[in-house]
């Protein structure tokens, strides 16, 4: 009888192997193993992705070698000098300036930026969604009310009677302002998640087990919304790049000398540019619909694989 | 349900207040003051601080802010300093610009919108339906005043079917004629709008009617041997439309804020234009004027659809 119960209950070394990699194929796989799978099973996705990367490191790295004084000096020789020639690939703008060159740093300023504001507005909108659902109550309710109060401001005039009362700003000021107007998007999503959340079983359990409130937000819950969080914050960079390019188009973004995508689109904004001398703004605005395309197709992806139903990375299994 | 109304209205006056101090200081913080530029460079610095005395700014902030909501109440907005003219007669003449572009961009948004949501909801799952998600992804991504920048240079200059500034064309006489003038000048500007701002129509009405579509009471009329016509025209449609109605006040915001954009591209003579002069000039009147009242303008828009939706919605009804 004892011996029945050793030979049932003992493994061979050899088995304990096949059965460790049988339950490892059908366990959950991680988090980023389903998204790989999933840009694995969509190729645009996977262009999209590369094309980001590459271009991302592309433009931080040639930016290294570019003087960006000298390259914002005025030389009359330049006078919108016509564009595939070897001085001036994309040509050069009223005073001279190579447009290529400044299309390099203008993307490195306004990706740096966007992904700047990215990080902040979406780390607070993170946090006052976490501690706005799961307090709920009272302190939901002031939340709430400061978060109308936010969304009643008109953002655009407000960051744009900002950036004029502010003397001398640079692009860590204007990454500043524009996160206090860019966090509600972010926050709300995660309020509603997190007030779902709050109410399951385990949250309970680890209050009565007398878990710290601070530990059950940011190392329980947060955990599992991470997926919620990287989707929203990737679709969020895609609109991030819209809103300081838009501010430097209209002349209150980034300050003069430090170029942007926007302030090269502001070329088109004189009638004689638009047509006569498009290469001045047309790359730019060609590469910021690249740019926002791609970034939120990875986002979309990103969201794909988070829902299990949507997705296409398993249906070779 | 009249307690949720009065609610929402309660809740908007601390919001007003806030926002008009809000305002009122960001405005008197702006560096300059607004007659230094304006009258002419010699001007002897002793007549300067007499208007500025005049004018009461030398007053503390909050005497200022109240002389400022008094006659606000009064209908008074104050003197544009740059275009010697009351703000109200200005705001007047530009928010009528303002008003019908919005107009139009809304009406073209949820024509355009609409069928599309339909159209995708219907052939879930189809080809129809992908592209309708195809194209609600790209507009979107793009950021609108790229595409506002293409649009007036593709159908602006280069093909010439639009014009390209104004709100209407000098040589137009005759009521006919502004108005066709008036009509051709917000038609670009007000497609582009319409086209590239329509993505939570279709997304929200898209997903209403599917889950609308595989509901108990579809499956009753179905089984009762109802035409799926009938079910889509006289059960679906009509349970999914309500909802996207209360969209229009929540849409006003978007609008609003992309009307500086807009008019800017365009130079059409709205009160997004109108802003970013004053800004120019400093024109502080202007400035809180016109930052209020479009803060005044979202927070009726938001009221506006948080009613409806109650109406329509009996769930969010506080009680």
């Amino acid at each position: 009888m004892k011996r029945d119960i050793e030979d049932a209950t003992s493994i061979s070394a050899e088995d304990l192997g096949k059965l460790t990699k049988e339950a490892a194929a059908e366990a959950t796989p991680s988090r980023a193993r389903i998204m790989w799978g999933e840009f694995k099973a969509d190729k645009p996705a996977m262009v999209s992705l590369f094309v980001l990367i590459f271009f991302i490191l592309f433009v931080i790295i040639a930016s290294l070698f570019i003087n960006t004084p000298k390259m914002i000096q005025t030389n009359l020789m330049g006078y919108y000098a016509k564009p595939f020639t070897p001085e001036y690939w994309l040509g050069a703008d009223s005073g001279g300036r190579s447009i290529a060159k400044e299309l390099i740093v203008g993307s490195r300023n306004s990706i740096s930026i966007a992904i700047g504001l990215t990080i902040i507005s979406s780390t607070f909108g993170i946090c006052w969604g976490l501690v706005s659902g799961y307090f709920g109550g009272m302190v939901d309710l002031a939340m709430q009310r400061v978060y109308d109060f936010m969304m009643i401001i008109p953002m655009l005039m407000t960051i744009i009677v900002i950036v004029t009362i502010i003397p001398h700003y640079n692009a860590i000021t204007l990454t500043l302002i524009l996160s206090i107007f860019y966090w509600m998007g972010t926050s709300r999503l995660i309020r509603s998640r997190t007030l779902a959340e709050s109410q399951k079983d385990y949250v309970a359990a680890s209050k009565t087990s007398g878990t710290s409130n601070l530990k059950i937000i940011f190392r329980e819950i947060m955990p599992n919304i991470s997926s919620l969080i990287i989707v929203d914050t990737t679709l969020s960079f895609a609109e991030n790049i819209g809103v300081e390019t838009g501010l430097s188009f209209l002349g209150f973004g980034l300050p003069m000398g430090t170029p942007s995508l926007g302030t090269l689109i502001a070329n088109a904004n004189d009638p004689e540019n638009i047509t006569g001398y498009w290469w001045t703004w047309l790359p730019a605005a060609l590469e910021i619909i690249i740019l926002c395309l791609s970034i939120s197709y990875v986002g979309q992806v990103m969201r794909r694989a988070t829902n299990a139903a949507q997705r296409r990375g398993n249906e070779k299994n | 349900m009249w307690k949720t109304i009065l609610r929402r209205v309660l809740i908007m006056i601390p919001e007003l207040i806030i926002l008009s101090i809000l305002v009122f200081l960001l405005a008197k913080a702006m560096p300059g003051d607004p007659f230094t530029g304006s009258i002419n460079p010699k001007a002897d610095p002793a007549q300067i601080h007499h208007l500025m005395e005049i004018h009461g700014l030398y007053d503390p902030w909050y005497q200022q802010y109240w002389n400022w909501v008094v006659h606000l109440f009064h209908g008074d907005l104050g003197m544009s300093y740059e275009y010697q003219e009351p703000v109200v007669t200005l705001i007047q003449q530009r928010g009528a610009n303002t008003l019908w572009l919005a107009l139009f961009t809304m009406v073209l948004t949820y024509v355009i919108g609409l069928p599309l949501g339909l159209y995708a909801a219907h052939h879930e799952g189809k080809l129809q339906d992908t592209l309708v998600r195809v194209y609600t992804y790209v507009t979107m991504s793009i950021p609108f005043f790229v595409v506002l920048v293409l649009g007036i240079w593709i159908f602006g200059y280069a093909l010439n079917w639009f014009p390209t500034s104004g709100s209407v064309s000098a040589t137009a006489s005759g009521l006919g004629a502004t108005t066709m003038s008036r009509l051709g000048h917000i038609i670009l500007p007000g497609l582009l709008g319409a086209l590239f701002g329509t993505v939570n129509i279709v997304q929200y009405l898209r997903s209403e009617v599917i889950d609308a579509k595989h509901s108990d009471y579809v499956r009753t009329a179905r089984s009762k041997g109802v035409p799926m016509k009938d079910i889509y025209r006289h059960h679906i449609f009509r349970n999914s439309l309500l909802p996207i109605a209360a969209f229009a006040g929540y849409s006003i915001t978007g609008l609003l804020g992309g009307s500086i954009f807009t008019e800017m591209v365009f130079s059409y003579p709205g009160m997004g234009l109108l802003f970013l002069n004053a800004i120019n000039f400093r024109d502080y009147t202007v400035i809180t004027a016109l930052v209020l009242l479009y803060g005044f303008l979202n927070l009726m828009g938001t009221l506006l659809s948080d009613i409806v939706l109650s109406i329509v919605d009996p769930r969010v009804r506080i009680e």
